[in-house]
């Protein structure tokens, strides 16, 4: 299918002088400033920065996908088109034909009433005359093609029947399939697992190299720019800050704000030997053999979350628990919490046996334990100023009337976390990302707890702003001694943090131990995979590694 | 996320723009103001007619002779009777400004009696769930099942006997439209609470260790009323012909304990037939003009509150000058306003 020959140097996307501006009730809203950039064919530009730099509307201007509110001036021209002003007939034949796009969330980006087979053949013949015959068999054709096995059968299948991976290979399959000479691929593998993520992007530079088209990929994650980008743009504000080939970017950044992010990013590094907690220390959390299952539907067997595990924490230890989505970690964060029922085994939290606990036995201990929720927009009462909502558990322990008799403590705590005491009086949406994650952390440690369970705290943040939680984390930890449950799907965050790492997979602990012996000497498969597959914000690095992933692949 | 931010929003601003209805309209542009705006006007006028009826009506509902002698029946409009005189020789005018008194107190008395019925069971059914929220939901199904006028006959029925006093009239008018509307509260709380159970910020303070009813009434129930605006403007509208149904139908109120629309109305029927026009339209139109108010009200707030449905002023093409700071500061995380969340822009 791809027998055009593109020059090497051919300009696939021009983008001149781009602004857009948004309608929004708190005013008209500058989301891109003036921004050129240029993708020639046969190569990947990365738009590099955080949430809210722009990054986004900027690709999505390139296929018209603008809402009503936004106006945009300047040129985005595609193949010699200005698609600012060809008019909406035209752009939607340049959709698909000329430019394409790969979604983020595979799951959403598909449609579940349809079969894939369908909804490829849709984008065939909505361009021109096609058989429904030839339709399909191009459909399967460019389905054998992003690596879906068995593409007879399974041109037939809806969208459930696969897993994340493969149904970001068939959007990735739709976006190819009328050969179009640009890519947009927004956080293509965002919503995947690092394992996951490393075939997703093995099949991107293959749509470079076979395919030829220019792809314009949008990410916050470095590791995935060094792994797959020709060039890079970092965007910050609106602005392009800096743009430079790969290579030059992450050896030597010229801007501040890039070498400040490159800066943030956590590094899989050995952190040197972790003192081991005395053999004596106190127990917080035992589990012994710990099954969780969800009950099914009636006539179902339920699922099995968590398949007999058994770990501890001891007093002032931080055990790390990594592991993909669907591996039980969360499940056993909230067993501890007494959020979801221990079905098996036995979990044993600060004295008190989970098994078949009553929630009157356990109410007096939950004030010894702190949670940390993954997301900071809806972990607090959207109604309640934040100092109320650190007051809460206050409050409810008895150790302050109102929020105003707890408003001295709060203010402690604000402190502690290095927030200004002002923002007490504030709403949690007044609030950006890492400063309500901050104020999470405050809650959590209210009332000393001896335990503190953090589920992804930082997942939903900026790379900067993660890199000052984690460390504000690992600060609090060492001053006030709590044990703590770090859970998190990234190695390099839980390697900052954690003195013991426990590596999850389908419910099973597959590795546990020291930090150093986990990240430095893995022994299960496993983990030596999940190792292998993060990618590392450093071009030249991250292509061994990509090498030597790919010989462990071979080897199972 | 914006419905959430946008309630919450306007919280430093002061407290008269706050109010529910206020708030919308500083928020509103174009066709979606003029059609608030149109509503709140309607609302208003009969407010203050109800309020102010017995000075604005020269006659009383239940009127029937002033000094000069009795009032003719089925007179024409004239200077004494500016819209006529009914069949039983009631005033039309006097009467239509009095049945807005009646028809807002009804109004008011059934949806208060349904929000509170009906936000109480759906925020137990919702958050505690079990064998209790399959008895409630079941029994929601079946009111609903139920053709809702039938219903507020037979409820009229066992609660007055058909006809009664003033307040007994009201009371029982809006009982038997508070058992229409009780379902559909309880439907939109319970969906709200089951949504919000599982939100992180109610998990939060299930681990710190609040009890149920701490939960229940500090968490749930202030998030889950956000949409209670919208469902009782538009109730209350539906009340309003509820009520003239009842009335028409013969089971409101009598013309001697108040003045009732759909009453005039059902006694003005033989009198299109012989060309007598003014005992019918007024009272008619009365009830068309109040129940167009409330909906062009509720339905104008629900455009707004969404903000996919909510128009807004069209974004000017940028100047040269831009607001937002172009200072790279990466280590300090930004607080939404310049560029991430414009909604909260008030930091």
């Amino acid at each position: 299918m791809s027998d055009i020959v593109r020059d090497d140097r051919h300009t696939a996307v021009d983008i001149k002088n781009l602004e857009v501006t948004f309608a929004t009730d708190g005013g008209d809203v500058n989301a891109v400033q003036g921004v050129s950039l240029t993708v020639r064919s046969g190569e990947v530009l990365a738009i590099v920065g955080e949430s809210g730099s722009g990054k986004t509307v900027t690709a999505k201007t390139i296929l018209g996908l603008l809402p009503e509110t936004a106006v945009a001036s300047g040129a985005v021209l595609l193949t010699g088109e200005d698609v600012l002003t060809v008019g909406p007939k035209r752009v939607r034949e340049l959709r698909g034909t000329d430019v394409a796009m790969v979604f983020q969330e595979p799951s959403t980006a598909l449609n579940p009433v349809f079969t894939v087979g369908w909804q490829i053949a849709e984008g065939i013949r909505a361009h021109g005359k096609v058989s429904k015959k030839e339709a399909r068999k191009r459909a399967i054709d460019i389905l054998s093609r992003v690596g879906i096995p068995d593409p007879e059968t399974r041109v037939d299948y809806y969208p459930h029947q696969f897993s994340g991976g493969q149904k970001q290979r068939v959007v990735i399959a739709m976006a190819l399939v009328l050969n179009p000479s640009v890519i947009v691929a927004d956080e293509p593998t965002t919503a995947l697992d690092v394992t996951v993520q490393a075939e997703i992007l093995d099949l991107l530079r293959r749509c470079r190299d076979e395919f030829g088209a220019a792809i314009v990929l949008i990410t916050h994650n470095m590791g995935v720019v060094a792994d797959l980008a020709d060039r890079v743009a970092v965007m910050y504000l609106g602005k392009v800050v800096e743009e430079a080939d790969a290579k030059t970017l992450f050896a030597d950044p010229q801007d501040d704000y890039t070498k400040r992010l490159l800066g943030s990013v956590p590094r899989l590094e050995a952190r040197g030997h972790q003192a081991a907690p005395s053999a004596d220390a106190e127990i917080v959390v035992n589990a012994r053999g710990l099954e969780i299952e969800y009950p099914g539907r009636l006539g179902r067997a339920g699922f099995r979350a968590v398949k007999g595990v058994d770990f501890t924490i001891a007093k002032g230890q931080v055990l790390g628990l990594v592991g993909e989505s669907g591996s039980g970690k969360t499940t056993i964060g909230r067993a501890i919490a007494g959020l979801t029922r221990v079905t098996g085994g036995s979990l044993e939290v600060l004295g008190v046996e989970m098994n078949g606990v009553h929630e009157r036995d356990f109410k007096p201990k939950r004030a010894e334990i702190g949670f940390v929720f993954q997301d900071p927009a809806s972990s607090f009462n959207p109604l309640l100023t934040i100092a109320e909502a650190v007051a809460e558990p206050l409050i409810v322990h008895g150790r302050a009337g109102d929020a105003r008799a707890a408003r001295a403590r709060v203010d402690e705590l604000m402190e502690a976390v290095q927030l200004p005491k002002a923002f007490g009086d504030r709403y949690p949406h007044e609030l950006s990302g890492g400063q309500r994650q901050r104020a999470s952390l405050a809650r959590s440690l209210a009332l000393d707890p001896a335990l503190l369970i953090a589920d992804e705290p930082t997942s939903a943040l900026d790379v900067s702003v993660q890199a000052r939680v984690l460390e504000l984390f690992a600060e609090l930890q060492s001053d006030l001694g709590f044990a703590a449950l770090f859970i998190s799907h990234d190695l390099a965050v839980v390697n900052l943090l954690a003195d013991r790492i426990g590596v999850l997979f389908h419910g099973d602990l597959v590795e546990s131990g020291p930090n150093d012996q986990v990240l430095g000497a893995p022994e299960h498969d496993y983990t030596k995979r999940l190792l292998a597959s993060l990618p590392v914000p450093d071009p030249s690095e991250q292509a061994a590694r990509r090498e030597a992933l790919r010989a462990l692949t071979r080897q199972a | 996320m914006t419905t959430t931010l946008a309630a919450a929003k306007d919280r430093r601003a002061p407290w008269f723009s706050r109010l529910p209805i206020v708030a919308q309209l500083r928020r509103s542009v174009g066709l979606q103001r003029g059609m608030l705006i149109t509503g709140i006007v309607i609302c208003l006028v009969f407010l203050l007619g109800a309020i102010f009826a017995p000075i604005i009506a020269p006659y009383g509902f239940g009127q029937l002779s002033d000094d000069a002698g009795s009032f003719p029946r089925q007179a024409p409009p004239s200077s004494d009777h500016i819209w006529g005189t009914t069949v039983g020789g009631y005033d039309v005018f006097s009467r239509v400004v009095w049945g807005a008194q009646t028809a807002i107190a009804v109004v008011i008395v059934a949806v208060i009696l349904s929000v509170l019925i009906g936000v109480t069971l759906g925020l137990v059914s919702g958050y505690l769930g079990g064998w209790l929220d399959r008895i409630l939901v079941v029994i929601a199904d079946a009111v609903y099942a139920f053709p809702s006028l039938l219903l507020a006959i037979v409820v009229s029925i066992v609660i007055s006997g058909g006809q009664s006093s003033l307040v007994g009239g009201i009371v029982a008018a809006g009982i038997s439209i508070t058992v229409v509307f009780v379902p559909q509260y309880f439907r939109v709380v319970r969906a709200e609470a089951v949504r919000l159970k599982s939100e992180a910020f109610v998990e939060s303070s299930k681990v710190v260790g609040s009890s149920t009813a701490r939960i229940m009434f500090k968490h749930v129930l202030r998030n889950a009323t956000r949409s209670l605006p919208l469902i009782l403007t538009l109730n209350a509208s539906e009340a309003i012909l509820t009520l003239a149904s009842l009335g028409f139908l013969g089971f409101g109120i009598g013309p001697t304990a108040a003045a009732e629309w759909g009453y005039d109305l059902n006694r003005a029927l033989s009198d299109t037939a012989s060309g007598i026009w003014w005992t019918g339209v007024f009272p008619g139109a009365a009830i068309v003009l109040l129940v167009l108010g409330v909906t062009l009200v509720g339905e104008s707030l629900n455009d707004l509150a969404d903000p996919r449905l909510r128009t807004r002023r069209r974004a000017k093409r940028r100047k040269a000058v831009t607001s937002a700071s172009s200072d790279p500061a990466v280590g300090d995380d930004k607080t939404p306003g310049s560029t991430t969340a414009p909604e909260g822009g008030r930091a």
